[in-house]
């Protein structure tokens, strides 16, 4: 093609649109424009179907449990019965076991996954990074009802024969501590549950505290090794205070997953409705009360406790996981602002 | 003068501190490493026979004591995430387009983003509850449409959140090309920030399909088991994660035998979605 269409004539031929036909855009154009809002409203519109979903949930399960908030009210939170037979409901022991087993899993999950992101971003040669990640990634993506089965057929059989005698033996004759051991050997129970929930929350957390760690300037670093301070100390002192907040985040990212988390704890906890002061001993979690007994549930009392069970769960772990959210976020705006 | 010398008690405990803090750094690796190595050796050793024979894949669920394979609960479990994903991951694209596009300003997008971040770790057994009140009791019997309402409630949020991620890894200036060369938004982001994400975009939708995959506790209430085969959507529905959570509580051992395989099965298949998936978005960037 030579260059010749490209003259002024063609030029002229525009402005003289522009001039003639001045506040209206050519016919072609226009109906682009109109397509432009019907776009941007189609897609807003599955952006506010999105938004509404968590309030829609929350709702619906208000709505479930309407019978038992009109009959217990707030009682509901600390009665411990739980009798289908005679219809009289409490929350008190799934609502414990729930947060005894995220608890252990906490304990348990939290110095790991920090010890893993410190691994990770300061003592990892470079090429084995990436590799090293994904395989504490790959935990995360192993089902849960995996992680349940492994537990029940692997892991409890040796919390029966082997922690919890260790246990007994160490801290049996400790006042207080002893008791939290006591008991038969089961192997299942709020111990396993609770393991088996550490070693689910540790990929969540670490990619946390890796992400949010890999944050701090480079240049707060060197100048702390340049002062003689060690590996640790720099992680210790620099990292950690710098980081707190995203930290934290990612603590409370594990505990929401840990807190919501069914299959796993069903197939270890025991589904006994019984408060004990023993760890070893079989508990309820919210969840695992829900997965076992909802389907078997008949009656709208029995039908509306366990809805209100869900309720309670999906209070707690939306209020934990905003909580991480917003730290998470504090944390990136801190970041935006200095840099 | 030798307070910075290597026979300076301070020094030197400091040096021997950082030596036990890092090994234990290490050791905690390692114990992650460890679980990951243990459950897949488990799974390969008490799966493995059961994944070789080939009735697994091609007899019905049996009754104790019989021989059988999973054949009905694997077809059931494709059919409910293919339908899961198909539901989910168009809203999730178009609402993660609406954040990444249109939202840099207003409440509506950050609210969103704020809200799907929440429901993204959200307790899936709240989702099958709510799919149940909704959908469950409305039509007064369990069903596969309702499963696989569930799944796609679980692929939302994950799809919403890496198209947002992805579309917004895609430089301005592509934008600002468009939009001088006359194009309409709506084109610019189909067919130049859309295209240049889409990787990416199929990176996320995969990596949902593997996490729905494994999902047992919303299929409890909603698709409940089948024993036969059925591909009827509007009734139960046979699927893999409930049929290997019944026979693995069940006492019999070939019932458990069949759980292992299954478990096996879908544990292989979720890693590799996985991998597949980072191997992809590995070459995008």
């Amino acid at each position: 093609m030579s260059a010749v269409p490209v003259s002024a004539h063609g030029v002229d031929n525009q402005i003289n649109i522009a001039v003639t036909e001045r506040g209206s855009l050519p016919s072609r154009t226009r109906s682009l424009a109109w397509m432009d809002t019907a776009f941007k409203w189609l897609t807003r519109g599955f952006a506010i179907l999105v938004f509404s979903i968590l309030a829609a949930i929350l709702l619906s399960l208000v709505m479930g449990s309407t019978p038992t908030l009109e009959k217990y009210g707030l009682s509901f939170l600390w009665r411990q019965d739980w009798d289908p037979v005679r219809e009289d409901f409490g929350a008190l022991v799934p609502i414990y076991g729930t947060l005894m087993t995220s608890l252990i899993a906490m304990l348990i999950g939290i110095p790991v996954s920090f010890g893993i992101a410190l691994f990770l971003t300061e003592l990892s040669p470079g090429w084995l990074k990436r590799p090293l990640g994904t395989a504490i990634e790959l935990l995360a993506a192993i089902p849960s009802i995996i992680y349940g089965m492994w537990g029940l057929f692997v892991l409890s059989p040796l919390v029966q024969s082997h922690l919890q005698p260790f246990l007994v033996n160490v801290f049996g004759e400790v006042p207080l501590i002893g008791k939290l051991f006591a008991g038969p050997p089961l192997g299942i129970g709020m111990m396993t549950a609770g393991l088996i929930l550490s070693i689910m929350v540790i990929p969540f957390i670490a990619a946390v505290m890796r992400d949010v760690f890999e944050l701090v300037p480079p240049m707060l670093k060197e100048s702390a090794y340049g002062l003689g301070a060690t590996t640790w100390e720099v992680v210790f002192r620099v990292v950690l205070p710098y980081t707190k907040v995203g930290v934290v985040g990612g603590i409370m990212l594990g505990l929401g997953r840990a807190l919501g988390e069914t299959m796993a704890v069903t197939f270890v906890i025991g589904n006994a409705h019984q408060l004990s002061a023993s760890l070893m001993a079989p508990g309820n979690s919210i969840a695992s009360a829900l997965a076992n007994e909802f389907t078997e549930a008949v009656g709208d009392v029995y039908f509306s406790a366990l809805f209100e069970l869900g309720l309670i769960l999906f209070v707690i772990t939306t209020i934990v996981l905003a909580l991480s959210k917003l730290m998470l976020m504090r944390l990136a705006r801190q970041e935006g602002a200095r840099t | 003068m030798s307070e910075i010398s290597a026979s300076n008690p301070v020094y030197r405990w400091r040096k021997r501190k950082n030596r036990v803090m890092l090994s234990v750094s290490a050791v905690a690796l390692a114990f992650g490493l460890f679980w990951l190595a243990w459950i897949l050796a488990t799974l390969l050793y008490e799966g493995g026979t059961a994944l070789a024979k080939a009735s697994l894949y091609y007899q019905m669920t049996p009754p104790p004591g019989a021989d059988g394979g999973l054949a009905n609960a694997i077809a059931g479990s494709l059919a409910m995430v293919i339908v899961g994903t198909v539901i989910g991951a168009p809203i999730g694209v178009l609402a993660g387009i609406y954040l990444a596009e249109y939202g840099k300003s207003g409440w509506l997008a950050s609210a969103t983003r704020f809200l799907n971040d929440v429901l993204l770790s959200a307790p899936s057994i709240v989702i099958g509850l709510f799919v149940y009140s909704v959908y469950v009791a409305r039509v007064k019997h369990f069903s596969g449409w309702a499963g696989s309402i569930a799944l796609g409630l679980l692929v939302i949020p994950v799809v919403v959140r890496t198209t947002d991620d992805m579309l917004k890894l895609v430089p301005n200036s592509l934008r600002e090309a468009a939009a001088a060369l006359g194009c309409p938004t709506w084109r610019m982001i189909l067919q130049v920030t859309y295209r240049a994400a889409r990787t990416g975009i199929v990176t996320g939708i995969l990596l949902a399909v593997a996490r729905i995959s494994g999902e047992t506790a919303p299929l409890l209430f909603t698709a409940l088991n089948n024993q036969f085969w059925s591909l009827n959507m509007n009734a139960p529905v046979s699927n893999l994660p409930v049929v290997i959570f019944q026979f693995a509580m069940s006492p019999y051992q070939d019932w458990q035998r069949l759980a292992w395989g299954g478990a096996t099965l879908i544990t292989l298949a979720v890693l590799l979605l996985n991998i597949v998936a980072r191997v992809m978005f590995k070459k995008t960037l």
